[in-house]
C-alpha cells in the first residue's frame, strides 16, 4: 500500500492547496535546513533589508541539527527537532514566500494563521528515527553559517523523505484531529 | 582503600557515551514490540515498526539512535572504600569529549546567552553519590532537548494532596502533546525540596521501563497515571493512538510540613543510558 502524495520543491500555491492535514507525502529534490540560531540570523537579515542565504520562494526548511557523518557516509542520524521553537520567526518566512516546514510537535496559533494566510504547510517526520531517516538524505552541502556546527544551514538533496501533513492552508490540525478520534473520557 | 586510576574512568565514559547512543535498551525495545500489540492507530503502529527499525539501523551501523544526542548527564556512585588516582571530573569531561568525537555524536552543548557550541558535548552534568563499598559505578545517560524542555517543577500546598499531583502530571503531558517525541517515559518526583524533586524525577527515568514500583501505593500510583496519561488519545508522535506513554515512573521522599514538591522529567522513546562497575 503506498498512499505517499510526491512532492517535489518549489511547491506552488496550486500543490500546496491539494494538501490536508493527515496526508502522507514523499518529498524528493532540495529542502533546506534551519533550527534556533540559524532562523534568528535570517530574521536578522530580512529586518536590515538584506538577502537570506537561500531563496525561499516555493521552499521547504527542514528544523533539523544533524549527527556528524562517519568517513564515507553522507551523513549522520538527522531527524526532526522540535518545532515550536521556531514559531517566534516561522511567519516572517512565510511572509518572503517559504511553503513548507518539517519538524515535529505543535505550532502556535499565530503560526497556523501564518500557514493559512500565505498558503503553506507544515510536515511532521518520525522524531528520534534519526538513523532512519538519514537514509533518504542522499547528498549535503552547508550553505551558510558554518560556525553553528550542527545549527549550520545545509542544503539536502532527498529522496522519499517521508512525512506527514500536520497543518494545511485551511487550518486542520492533525494532532488535534487524531487525539479526539483516540481519546477515552472516563 | 582500593586504588581507581582516572584515566580508567575516561575510558569507560567514553565507551559508554558512544554504546548509549548506539544501542537502544532491551527494556525499550520489548516496550515497542508491547506498543504494536496495543496501538489501535495503524500510523501509530506504522511509525512503532519504524522505531524499531530505526533501533536496529543505529545498532548495525554504529549511528546515533537519535541525532540529538543530548546533554551527557552522568551518575557515579562512589564506594566508600576507593580512592581515585586523579581527579575524577576532568576524567569524566575527557571522557565525553572523546565520546562525542570518535562515536560522531553531536555537540549540543552552548553557553546559554550568546549560544555558542562549546564544541565538545562538555561540561558533563555530573552528579556523585556515596555508598557502601570498594566499587565505582558510572551511569551515562545522554538526554535529549526535546523532552527535556518539557519537564517542570511545582511546588504544591500540602492540601492539594495525591489529586493535586495527578492533576499536575496529566496537564503537564496533555500539554506536551508530540514535542517529547512519544512513547515517552513519564518520570515523577514527589517530596523532597525544589532541588531534591528534580532530581528524583531524573533518576526514575533510569528504572527499567516494565520493572515495578517496589512499593505497592506508588506502583498502584503509577498505573493510574500511566491509564490517564494514555487515555487522553494522543498515541505515538502525538498523531492519535493508545500508545503515547510506555511507563510512568514514580520517585518519592519525605518533604517538609509546608510542601509537597511535584517534578516531571519526561524521557523520549530513545530512552538512553548505559552502565559499568568497576
Amino acid at each position: 500500500m503506498d498512499n505517499f502524495i510526491k512532492i517535489v520543491p518549489p511547491m506552488d500555491d496550486a500543490v500546496v492547496s491539494k494538501l490536508k492535514a493527515g496526508d502522507m507525502v514523499k518529498i524528493s529534490g532540495t529542502i533546506y535546513t534551519a533550527r534556533d540560531t540559524a532562523h534568528k540570523r535570517m530574521v536578522d537579515l530580512l529586518d536590515a533589508g538584506k538577502p537570506l542565504p537561500f531563496d525561499p520562494k516555493g521552499q521547504i526548511i527542514y528544523y533539523v541539527g544533524p549527527a556528524p557523518a562517519r568517513p564515507g557516509k553522507v551523513i549522520g542520524s538527522a531527524g526532526p527537532t522540535t518545532s515550536y521553537r521556531m514559531d517566534p520567526y516561522a511567519p516572517r518566512l512565510m511572509e518572503v514566500g517559504l511553503k513548507g516546514m518539517i519538524g515535529k510537535g505543535g505550532r502556535a496559533p499565530e503560526v497556523i494563521e501564518a500557514m493559512k494566510k500565505h498558503k503553506a504547510v507544515y510536515f511532521a517526520a518520525i522524531g528520534g528515527a534519526g538513523a532512519l531517516i538519514a537514509r533518504s538524505i542522499k547528498k549535503v552541502e552547508i550553505i551558510a553559517y558554518e560556525d553553528l556546527g550542527p545549527e549550520a544551514i545545509r542544503k539536502m538533496e532527498v529522496e522519499d523523505f517521508q512525512a506527514i501533513v500536520i497543518n494545511d492552508i485551511y487550518g486542520n490540525d492533525i494532532y488535534q484531529i487524531g487525539r479526539a478520534k483516540y481519546a477515552r473520557n472516563e | 582503600m582500593r586504588k581507581i586510576a582516572s584515566k580508567e574512568i575516561e575510558e569507560k565514559v567514553k565507551e559508554l557515551c558512544m554504546s548509549a547512543n548506539y544501542n537502544l535498551g532491551e527494556d525499550v525495545i520489548k516496550a515497542f514490540k508491547k506498543g504494536l500489540e496495543l496501538e489501535e492507530s495503524p500510523v501509530g503502529k506504522e511509525i512503532l515498526k519504524a522505531l524499531l527499525e530505526n533501533a536496529e539501523i543505529a545498532r548495525t551501523e554504529q549511528m546515533p539512535i537519535c541525532q540529538d544526542t543530548g546533554v551527557a548527564m552522568v551518575f557515579v556512585d562512589i564506594g566508600e572504600d576507593v580512592c581515585i588516582e586523579g581527579s575524577i571530573d576532568e576524567a569524566i569531561n575527557a571522557g565525553v569529549e572523546a565520546g562525542y568525537k570518535d562515536g560522531y555524536l553531536r555537540k549540543s552543548i552552548c553557553d546559554p546567552l550568546t549560544r555558542q557550541n562549546t564544541e565538545t558535548n562538555t561540561p558533563a552534568s555530573i552528579y556523585y553519590n556515596i555508598v557502601p563499598g570498594d566499587k565505582l559505578k558510572i551511569t551515562v545517560s545522554p538526554k535529549g532537548g526535546g523532552c527535556n524542555n518539557m519537564g517542570r517543577v511545582t511546588m504544591l500546598k500540602p492540601a492539594d494532596g495525591v489529586e493535586g499531583i495527578k492533576d499536575f502530571v496529566i496537564k503537564r503531558m496533555s500539554e506536551s502533546g508530540a514535542n517529547p517525541c512519544p512513547p515517552v517515559i513519564v518520570g515523577v518526583g514527589i517530596g523532597g525540596s525544589l532541588e531534591k524533586v528534580a532530581m528524583l524525577a531524573t533518576e526514575a527515568l533510569l528504572r527499567p521501563i516494565g520493572s515495578k514500583n517496589p512499593e505497592p501505593r506508588l506502583a498502584a500510583l503509577e498505573e493510574e497515571l500511566l491509564e490517564k496519561i494514555n487515555n487522553l488519545g494522543m498515541g505515538p508522535q502525538g498523531l492519535g493512538g493508545r500508545f503515547y506513554a510506555m511507563a510512568v515512573h514514580i520517585k518519592m521522599f519525605p518533604t517538609h510540613i509546608a510542601s509537597l514538591p511535584v517534578g516531571v522529567n519526561v524521557c523520549c522513546h530513545a530512552s538512553r543510558h548505559k552502565e559499568i562497575t568497576i
